[in-house]
C-alpha cells in the first residue's frame, strides 16, 4: 500500500531525513520510533503533504500512485488521514459543522453520495459514545478550549469517522493517562482490517503494549535504522534509545 | 500561465455580481451644488416651506466646513460640484401608489438583486423598502404595518404625511453641526426610511430597506430616522449596492435612532457597496454617520454591521446611553481586500447612571485592503458605575494588508468599569493544514476559519440575513489567501 523508498526531506536547507526506506502492507500495523529528533514528525507530514518540507530525493508510492505529487486534501480523499500531535483549535467553527463538511467534501471528491445531515449526526453520535466523548463537545468549537486528553480523543473519533486506508498517529499517545491511552488504543484496533494499514509513531513503547503492531522500526538520524517486531519495542522499554547510537555507530 | 481576458472579467463579475447598471431612464439635475439646486431637490419632494429652510442653512454651515483629515484612509479630493445631488427614474413625483404601477425595470433590478419586491414573494415577515438613487420606488406591507400603528415610509412621504413627528426628532441626533458628511446631507439628502413604532407594540415583523445607487455620476444621500417609542421594539436591516463603475461615487449617509423608556431597536446593515477593481478605480466612498439615541430609562441599541463593500467605509454606529440603565451594543464585521480601506468602529457615550455598552468588532484583510478600528468609550462624570467592555479582533490574509486598532477611552466617573481586549493574528499555517488533511479545499478551509471568527457578529442578525452575510464573505474572499 505504502512504498517509501530512500526518501531525503530538508527542512529549512538542513537534511532531517536521511534515506529512509519502509514497506507498509494492507492489513499490517506498523510502530516507528525513535528519540526526539529523529525525524519522526517529519515522516509523518510529509506523507500528509504539509507545506515546508523539501523532498531532496526518493519516491513515496500510495496504491501505486506517486503521493508527493498530490495535493494535502487529495491525499486525505485517496484515505490518508493524520491523527496530529498538536491539534489545532479553530475557534467559531463547530465541531459537528466541521466533520460534517470535510466528510462531505471527501463523500464529493470520491464520487460519492454526500450524507444528509440527520444521517451524518447519527453516525458521529454512536461513533463518539463508542469513544466515552461526551457528545456536548461535538457543539463546541473544534478543539477550542478542550483538555489535552479532548483533543486527542477528537482525532481518535475523526480517525474512526473517516476510516482511511492509512491512518498515521504521530505521538497520539503523548501526555494521555492511562485510560485515555487505552481509547486510542481500542480505536487503532477497531479500525484494523485487511484493507487498512496504521503507522503509530511514538516515542514511548507503552501504547504498543495495548495494538500490539505487526512490525516496529526505529529510527535515528533521519532513517530506520532496525526493524523487528514487538521483541524490539521491549527492548527498547528497558534500555532507552542510547544503546541505538552505538549500535549503529558501530 | 496566461488567462483569456474574459474569464478574468467574469472572475471579478463573479466577485461582485451586483455590478450591473439597469437601462432606466433617470431624471436626473445636472451636477453642482448651490441653493437653486437645494431648492430643486425640496420642490420635486413637495416639501413644507421648514424643510427647505433647514436644509438652507444645513447648506450655508457646510460651507464654513472642510473635509476632515483624521481618518486612516486616502482618497484624490473629491469635486462636489462634478456630483448630481439628486436621479430619480421616470415618472418621477410622488412615486408609484402600489406596485402594479412600479415600473416592470425596476422590478426586474430588484428581483436581479435577490429582492423580489411582490409581497408574495417576499420572506415571510420582512417589510421591504426600497431606494432607487435618490427615490423609494416602493414600500411593502405598509398596510399590515399601519394596522399595528407602525408608520413604515420613505422619508419624503413623512416630511409630507408626518411633520409633528419629523419637526420634533429629525436631527435631535446628529444636528447638521454635527460634522461635514452630516451637513451636506442635511442640506441635500433625497429619500430614506421613516419608522415610526407606537407606544408598547412590538413590531409584528423585520423592516428593511434596500438602497441601490444606479445612476452615473450621481452621490446617494439617505436619510433615514426610527423612533421606538415608549416600551416598543423593532428590528431593522440595511442592504446596498451598486453598479462597477471607473469613477467613485459618494454615498454620504445619516441615519438616526431614537430609543424611549424601555424600547429597543436592533439595526444591522449588509454592506455591500461596489468595492472598485484590484487596481483601486472606482468603488463607493461610503462616508456615513449612523447614531442612536437611547433617550429612555432601559432602552436599548443594538448595531450590528457586515461592512464587505465600498471603495472607503467611514463609519462609526454610535450611542448615546442617556437613559439610566441603558445598553448600547456594536457588533461589526469590515472586510477589506483589494485596495478597499475602512476605518470603522464606534462610540459609546455613558450619561446615564448603570448603562452598559458592548463592543466586539472582527477586521479581516486580504490583498491589500487595509481596516482600521476606530472607537471612544467615553464614561462622563454623572455615569454611575457604567460599564463597557470592548473586544476588537483582527484576521490577516496576506502579506501586504494591514490592521490597526485606535481605541479612546475618557473615564470621569471612579466606579465605572472599561475592558479593552485585542487580538491580530494572521491566518494560521496550521489551521489551513488541519483543514485540508480532512480533506478540504483551501478555499473552503478559509472561509471556514473566517466565518468562524465572524461568527460572534453573524450570530446577532436574523438567520435569512446570517446565511446571506456568510454566503457574501464566502464571494468576497475567493481567492483571499496570499
Amino acid at each position: 500500500m505504502l512504498e517509501i523508498q530512500d526518501l531525503k526531506v530538508n527542512v529549512a536547507g538542513k537534511p532531517i531525513l536521511t534515506g529512509l526506506t519502509l514497506q507498509v502492507r494492507a492489513g499490517e500495523v506498523h510502530a516507528i520510533m525513535g528519540p526526539n529528533g529523529s525525524g519522526k514528525s517529519t515522516l509523518a507530514h510529509v506523507l500528509a503533504g504539509r507545506d515546508g518540507y523539501d523532498v531532496v530525493g526518493g519516491s513515496v508510492l500510495f496504491d501505486g500512485a506517486n503521493l508527493l505529487e498530490l495535493a494535502t486534501e487529495e491525499r486525505a480523499v485517496r484515505g490518508i488521514f493524520l491523527a496530529m500531535q498538536y491539534p489545532v483549535e479553530l475557534p467559531g467553527v463547530s465541531t459537528m459543522v466541521f466533520l460534517r463538511e470535510a466528510f462531505n467534501a471527501q463523500r464529493r471528491a470520491r464520487g460519492e453520495v454526500e450524507l444528509d445531515a440527520v444521517e451524518f449526526i447519527q453516525r458521529v453520535r454512536d461513533k463518539a459514545k463508542a469513544m466515552q466523548m461526551d457528545d456536548a463537545l461535538l457543539k463546541r468549537s473544534v478543539n477550542t478550549g478542550f483538555s489535552g486528553g479532548e483533543k486527542k480523543r477528537n482525532e481518535i473519533l475523526q480517525m474512526s469517522l473517516f476510516e482511511p486506508k492509512l491512518a498515521i498517529l504521530d505521538e497520539t499517545d503523548s501526555g494521555l493517562d492511562i485510560d485515555a491511552l487505552r481509547i486510542v488504543a481500542d480505536g487503532v484496533n477497531a479500525l484494523r482490517s485487511p484493507q487498512r494499514a496504521t503507522l503509530i509513531i511514538t516515542h514511548y513503547p507503552r501504547l504498543l503494549d495495548y495494538i500490539a503492531p505487526d512490525h516496529v522500526h526505529v529510527l535515528a538520524k533521519g532513517r530506520i535504522v532496525l526493524s523487528g517486531d514487538m521483541a524490539l519495542a521491549k527492548q527498547l522499554e528497558v534500555k532507552g534509545y542510547t544503546w541505538i547510537d552505538q549500535e549503529v555507530a558501530a | 500561465m496566461s488567462v483569456a481576458p474574459h474569464s478574468v472579467e467574469k472572475l471579478l463579475t463573479d466577485r461582485y455580481p451586483h455590478g450591473f447598471v439597469s437601462p432606466i431612464a433617470a431624471d436626473t439635475v445636472a451636477p453642482g451644488l448651490d441653493e437653486d439646486v437645494i431648492k430643486f431637490i425640496s420642490n420635486k419632494k413637495a416639501e413644507p416651506s421648514w424643510m427647505l429652510e433647514r436644509r438652507l442653512q444645513a447648506y450655508r454651515h457646510w460651507l464654513t466646513l472642510s473635509e476632515p483629515q483624521w481618518a486612516f484612509v486616502q482618497h484624490p479630493p473629491i469635486d462636489y460640484q462634478a456630483i448630481s445631488y439628486y436621479s430619480a427614474p421616470k415618472p418621477p413625483g410622488a412615486g408609484p401608489k402600489s406596485l402594479d404601477e412600479v415600473d416592470p425595470q425596476l422590478l426586474a433590478t430588484y428581483n436581479k438583486l435577490g429582492i423580489p419586491l411582490e409581497e408574495q414573494k417576499l420572506l415571510a415577515g420582512v417589510a421591504v423598502d426600497a431606494v432607487f438613487d435618490s427615490v423609494s420606488v416602493a414600500t411593502t406591507f405598509k398596510k399590515e404595518l399601519a394596522a399595528a400603528g407602525v408608520i413604515f415610509c420613505s422619508m419624503s412621504e413623512a416630511v409630507r404625511e408626518h411633520p409633528e413627528l419629523i419637526q420634533h426628532y429629525l436631527a435631535t441626533v446628529v444636528p447638521h453641526t454635527d460634522n461635514y458628511f452630516a451637513a451636506l446631507n442635511a442640506a441635500v439628502f433625497t429619500d430614506g426610511t421613516f419608522v415610526y413604532i407606537p407606544k408598547g407594540v412590538r413590531c409584528p415583523m423585520e423592516l428593511s430597506t434596500y438602497f441601490r445607487i444606479n445612476a452615473a455620476n450621481t452621490g446617494q444621500f439617505e436619510r433615514t430616522l426610527i423612533i421606538a417609542d415608549a416600551g416598543s421594539y423593532v428590528s431593522y436591516l440595511e442592504g446596498c449596492t451598486a453598479p462597477m463603475r471607473d469613477e467613485n461615487q459618494l454615498h454620504a449617509a445619516v441615519v438616526e435612532l431614537i430609543a424611549l423608556d424601555d424600547a429597543t431597536i436592533k439595526y444591522a446593515t449588509v454592506q455591500n457597496w461596489y468595492p472598485g477593481d484590484a487596481q483601486g478605480r472606482g468603488g463607493i466612498y461610503n462616508f456615513v454617520t449612523k447614531r442612536g439615541d437611547c433617550r429612555g430609562a432601559r432602552s436599548h441599541i443594538s448595531w450590528t454591521q457586515v461592512e464587505t463593500g465600498a471603495a472607503i467605509t467611514w463609519k462609526y454606529p454610535s450611542c448615546i446611553l442617556r437613559g439610566d440603565d441603558s445598553i448600547g451594543e456594536f457588533y461589526s464585521v469590515a472586510v477589506t481586500r483589494g485596495k478597499q480601506q475602512a476605518d470603522t468602529g464606534t462610540k459609546m457615550i455613558h450619561l446615564g447612571k448603570r448603562t452598559h455598552s458592548t463592543i466586539v468588532s472582527k477586521g479581516v484583510s486580504a490583498d491589500s485592503g487595509q481596516n482600521t478600528y476606530r472607537g471612544l468609550v467615553r464614561m462622563s462624570a454623572r455615569a454611575e458605575q457604567a460599564r463597557n467592555h470592548t473586544r476588537c479582533d483582527s484576521l490577516l490574509l496576506s502579506d501586504r494588508c494591514g490592521a490597526h486598532t485606535l481605541p479612546y477611552m475618557e473615564i470621569r466617573n471612579p466606579t465605572a468599569q472599561v475592558e479593552h481586549e485585542a487580538t491580530t493574528s494572521k491566518i494560521n499555517e496550521d489551521q489551513l493544514f488541519y483543514c485540508r488533511q480532512r480533506g478540504l479545499s483551501e478555499e473552503a478551509a478559509v472561509s471556514l476559519i473566517v466565518n468562524g471568527f465572524c461568527k460572534e457578529v453573524f450570530n446577532q442578525l436574523p438567520l435569512e440575513f446570517a446565511v446571506e452575510a456568510q454566503k457574501l464573505l464566502n464571494v468576497t474572499l475567493e481567492g483571499a489567501v496570499g
